[in-house]
């Protein structure tokens, strides 16, 4: 049972009861459409289409184009004016353009429907959609649907929609004993020190989610538990709680407090001793302490304010304040889960100003205020903030950039003291 | 619906928001979803500007649907109005918010700005990108502009002219616009308003007062140009000067239309003519290129491939619909079916089809390229950061024939690499389809196609018919290995050559004799 919370309590509890500043207004984020330019390359026998406008074609070819592509793994239905006047009946519409795919890529394993603010409010029913198309298809090609409208979803959330449109597809577990599951894309190399340290622990049944292959999904069982790597995954948990697994509350695989702290949650949940756990962790902790160590000298006492974006804020948040020393000024995040951000929110120090949503330009009146040493924000910010004499970390690259687990923590330390030394490395 | 892998143009509000982007003091308010801020990072990203698009989106989201959109949209134009003070304020949707029909002209009317509020009906669904810029410039000009003062005595000041056009996120447009101005001003030609670039709503009102246009892009400025002829019988110029024989029209043009003459050293730093002419440029005789853009840069880079570059134009295309007119007359001048469509995928097949030496196209078309192993030069929208060059890169003028001619050699193997390729086959390092030795080890060699060539014809039959389906001759294996001799860039060529060679004649198997017959039968 919980054990009784005493009231008057909250120094100890950093930022768990602070008041957060709850904004409306024009909000500069991506929408979850994004998370395809990820996810196409994690999982790379999926296809990921897009049924909606121009609009959202143009988004992820702006973002993603960059790259040349021998065979897109991305693209979109457009819906036309005959769509919408219901001349066309969309679902036929739907299924010749799948049709098309699929004959031009025979190597597609799993496909896809995402669904878009238009498709949403013409109300087209994507998952039905799938359920026709995955009978159509079988066992060639696999279809699911999820929305990663900007309507409904914020950037990262878009991974989450996707996740959680796998889980029912998981298989059942067969192996009898304590299973546990990895939630969140992680890059390839993080997954695989993560895992070696699991491992050497003596945890040998745990799989990642998502998989690198859509055939090689993991089974999920009664003893299987969840552990999220991600802090955006709120609906995959919900789903795999609907599904008899277990959530493990920890905080997220960043720098080594956290990695650490992930771990042990890890480590209680399979009985593993503390002796043993300090055995395997002790040697990558410390590198990770004096990789980091090697930024603290730049960045500490160095203020920071983070604008909404992934809901990785609040984690980046508690690293840069515990391991590098710096001064939280305002942390915001689009989307503020309060169960699965408790064990992160508890070591912010409670004078942090957090904010959930946003109201741009206020929030930007706010930096003009506060005169941030360091602003994290997005892309569309960035350079229009650097003309004007701050200096920023662009956010995404935290969504594209292998961060979590002991190794990577002086790189992830190195994202945030780069901006900084470069201003004082350019003399022009 | 359509299959849309990638597409080359946004949908019409980026086109109002190049022109938004473009100007000073105007600002844009988009009833827009959540997340098509995204629009912001063309600006601040790929053409790296220091500072926000003057555009406001109200962002709505799911929850949102439920209350009054329309408030949000009327307190998100108050507080633009307020916080930025522009001097005039564009209003309009993105297309879910044109699904959910709030009115904004009609919104924004009724908060009674003090300063002009234009309205723009941009439908998403049926239009796009070039053409909402062409109409938000359009509305901006017709709402704004003034009837010029009578002034006395005309001859007293030296011709002046308008450049309309370039925006933000053109194609080269800071650059040609740079280069054109020079070239008006050592003409004797003032330039009086450039527009939309870095023009302010004072401008605008002040484009009657310039003796005639100079259109530099036609697919944003021929509406506003054509109205401005009407209005004010402002005479524009219709020659894009991309290349230097159509540089030289252009100056003619415009001469005629000041009514100065043209001074004898303008084209002094000119050298893409010589370097040309220079024999080391006899290899790029007949080369055959295929070319897709907008209308009218691919229509001015045939002319200049052609003429100036002595290439041959093995297919060409536009997915601009409005402009197709003029790309269907020049495929008619090179002999070659028009391909008038915003389809990729037709165009891959069109090019596949072919097999163009060199491709000249968007940053779509790299992709194309990059699956079939052909060189590739950007010579339209879209593109991607790497065509917003820090140097100065004009595509028009004198200077732009310079870049075009770099730009397009570039990519193709050169001379003695090519000769030697074709006598001995079987270096190590120099081998077949290995890439053209001074691009590094960067280009990759060409990807076989996954798809099985059946189903590539019956595409290909469905997709375009002036195509001609091969179907039941095999290749004998004397003559496949004789068939790859031939340097891999025009082997494709010669495989379709022989194939078709083969149906028409009726031959069920392909030899080493047939190979040969057809290379007789096609270079009569």
């Amino acid at each position: 049972m919980n054990a009784i919370i005493p009231i008057r309590r909250e120094e100890a509890l950093g930022c768990t009861n602070t008041q957060v500043l709850s904004e409306k207004g024009q909000r500069e984020v991506f929408c979850g459409l994004t998370g395809i330019i990820w996810l196409h390359r994690k999982i790379q026998d999926a296809f990921f289409l897009v049924v909606g406008s121009r609009t959202c074609a143009h988004l992820i070819q702006s973002a993603a184009g960059v790259m040349i592509f021998a065979e897109p793994r991305f693209g979109t239905a457009i819906i036309d004016e005959r769509d919408l006047a219901g001349i066309a009946d969309a679902n036929e519409e739907l299924d010749r353009v799948v049709s098309e795919l699929l004959v031009r890529r025979q190597d597609i394993k799993l496909l896809f429907l995402v669904g878009s603010c238009p498709s949403e409010v013409i109300k087209l029913d994507l998952s039905r959609a799938a359920d026709r198309l995955s009978r159509q298809h079988l066992p060639r090609t696999k279809v699911l649907s999820y929305s990663g409208s900007g309507i409904e979803t914020t950037f990262t959330q878009g991974e989450d929609a996707c996740l959680a449109s796998l889980v029912p597809t998981l298989p059942s577990r067969t192996v009898e004993g304590k299973h546990l599951l990895i939630v969140g894309t992680l890059a390839d190399v993080v997954e695989d020190q993560l895992g070696a340290l699991l491992r050497k622990m003596g945890i040998e049944r745990f799989d990642f989610f998502p998989p690198r292959k859509s055939t090689d999904l993991p089974a999920i069982g009664p003893e299987t538990v969840c552990l999220l790597a991600q802090p955006f995954l709120a609906d995959t948990a919900k789903q795999l709680e609907a599904r008899g697994v277990k959530r493990l509350s920890a905080s997220f695989p960043l720098g080594a407090e956290g990695t650490t702290q992930w771990l042990k949650v890890a480590a209680k949940a399979f009985g593993i001793d503390d002796r043993r756990f300090d055995d395997v962790t002790q040697a990558p902790r410390q590198r990770a302490i004096q990789s980091v160590a090697r930024h603290q000298a730049q960045l500490k006492g160095k203020s920071i304010s983070f604008l909404p974006d992934s809901q990785l804020e609040i984690p980046l948040a508690r690293f840069v304040y515990q391991e590098l020393q710096m001064n939280l000024l305002e942390v915001g995040t689009p989307y503020l889960h309060r169960q699965i951000m408790a064990p992160e929110l508890e070591q912010l120090p409670s004078s942090t100003r957090l904010s959930e949503g946003q109201s741009l330009e206020l929030q930007l009146d706010r930096c003009d205020a506060d005169q941030p040493d360091l602003i994290v924000c997005g892309l569309g910010l960035a350079n229009p903030l650097e003309a004007r004499g701050f200096t920023t970390k662009w956010s995404i690259e935290l969504v594209f950039t292998p961060i979590q687990g002991y190794e990577q923590a002086g790189d992830l330390a190195g994202l945030f003291s780069r901006p900084l030394l470069r201003k004082l490395k350019l003399v022009a | 619906m359509q299959l849309t892998l990638w597409t080359y143009e946004g949908p019409p509000h980026v086109g109002a928001m190049r022109v938004a982007t473009a100007m000073t003091d105007v600002h844009y308010v988009l009833h827009a979803p959540q997340g098509d801020t995204y629009a912001d990072l063309l600006f601040t990203m790929i053409e790296r500007l220091p500072r926000r698009p003057p555009v406001t989106y109200t962002t709505f989201q799911a929850r949102d649907l439920g209350g009054d959109t329309a408030q949000l949209f009327k307190d998100a134009v108050s507080s633009a109005f307020e916080r930025f003070q522009p001097k005039a304020v564009l209003v309009g949707s993105s297309c879910t918010a044109e699904l959910i029909q709030d009115d904004p002209g009609g919104l924004a009317q009724a908060l009674n700005l003090p300063v002009p509020v234009i309205p723009l009906e941009l439908p998403a669904y049926q239009r796009k990108e070039n053409w909402g810029a062409a109409e938000t410039f359009y509305q901006l000009v017709r709402r704004l502009v003034k009837t010029p003062d009578p002034v006395p005595s005309p001859s007293a000041r030296k011709p002046r002219c308008n450049i309309l056009g370039p925006t933000a996120l053109g194609f080269r447009h800071r650059d040609d616009v740079r280069e054109i101005s020079q070239l008006l001003q050592a003409l004797g030609v003032d330039v009086a308003v450039v527009a939309p670039l870095n023009a302010s709503v004072q401008d605008l009102q002040n484009l009657a007062q310039a003796d005639f246009n100079v259109v530099l892009y036609p697919e944003v400025a021929n509406t506003t140009a054509q109205w401005l002829e009407r209005q004010f019988s402002q005479p524009y110029t219709r020659v894009m000067p991309i290349g230097v024989t159509a540089t030289r029209e252009f100056i003619k043009e415009v001469a005629t239309l000041a009514g100065v003459d043209i001074p004898p050293d303008l084209e002094k730093n000119s050298r893409s003519v010589w370097f040309s002419r220079s024999v080391d440029s006899t290899y790029l005789t007949g080369k055959r290129v295929f070319l897709f853009g907008d209308a009218s840069h691919v229509v001015a880079a045939a002319r200049f491939a052609t003429e100036e570059m002595g290439f041959d134009v093995a297919g060409i295309g536009t997915y601009s619909r409005e402009f197709a007119r003029e790309v269907r007359d020049a495929a008619k001048k090179y002999h070659v079916e028009p391909l008038i469509t915003d389809d990729y995928l037709l165009v891959e097949e069109q090019i596949k089809s072919l097999h163009p030496e060199l491709i000249l196209g968007t940053q779509m078309e790299r992709h194309i390229a990059k699956r079939l192993g052909i060189p590739c030069a950007v010579i339209s929208a879209p593109v991607h950061i790497q065509d917003y060059p820090a140097r100065y890169a004009p595509q028009m003028g004198f200077e732009g024939a310079n870049v075009l001619f770099d730009t397009w050699v570039y990519p193709l193997m050169m001379g003695l690499e090519e000769h030697l390729l074709g006598m001995f086959r079987e270096d190590f390092e120099f081998h077949d389809g290995a890439a053209p030795s001074h691009l590094g080890s960067a280009r990759s060699q060409p990807t076989e196609s996954k798809v099985p060539l059946k189903m590539e014809i019956d595409q290909i039959v469905v997709s375009n018919p002036s195509v001609v389906p091969i179907t039941a001759t095999s290749w004998s294996t004397d003559a496949e290995k004789e068939l790859g001799k031939i340097p891999f860039f025009v082997r494709g060529k010669a495989r379709r050559n022989t194939e078709r060679f083969a149906m028409e004649h009726g031959l069920s198997t392909i030899t080493v004799e047939t190979l040969y017959d057809a290379k007789a039968h096609f270079s009569r």
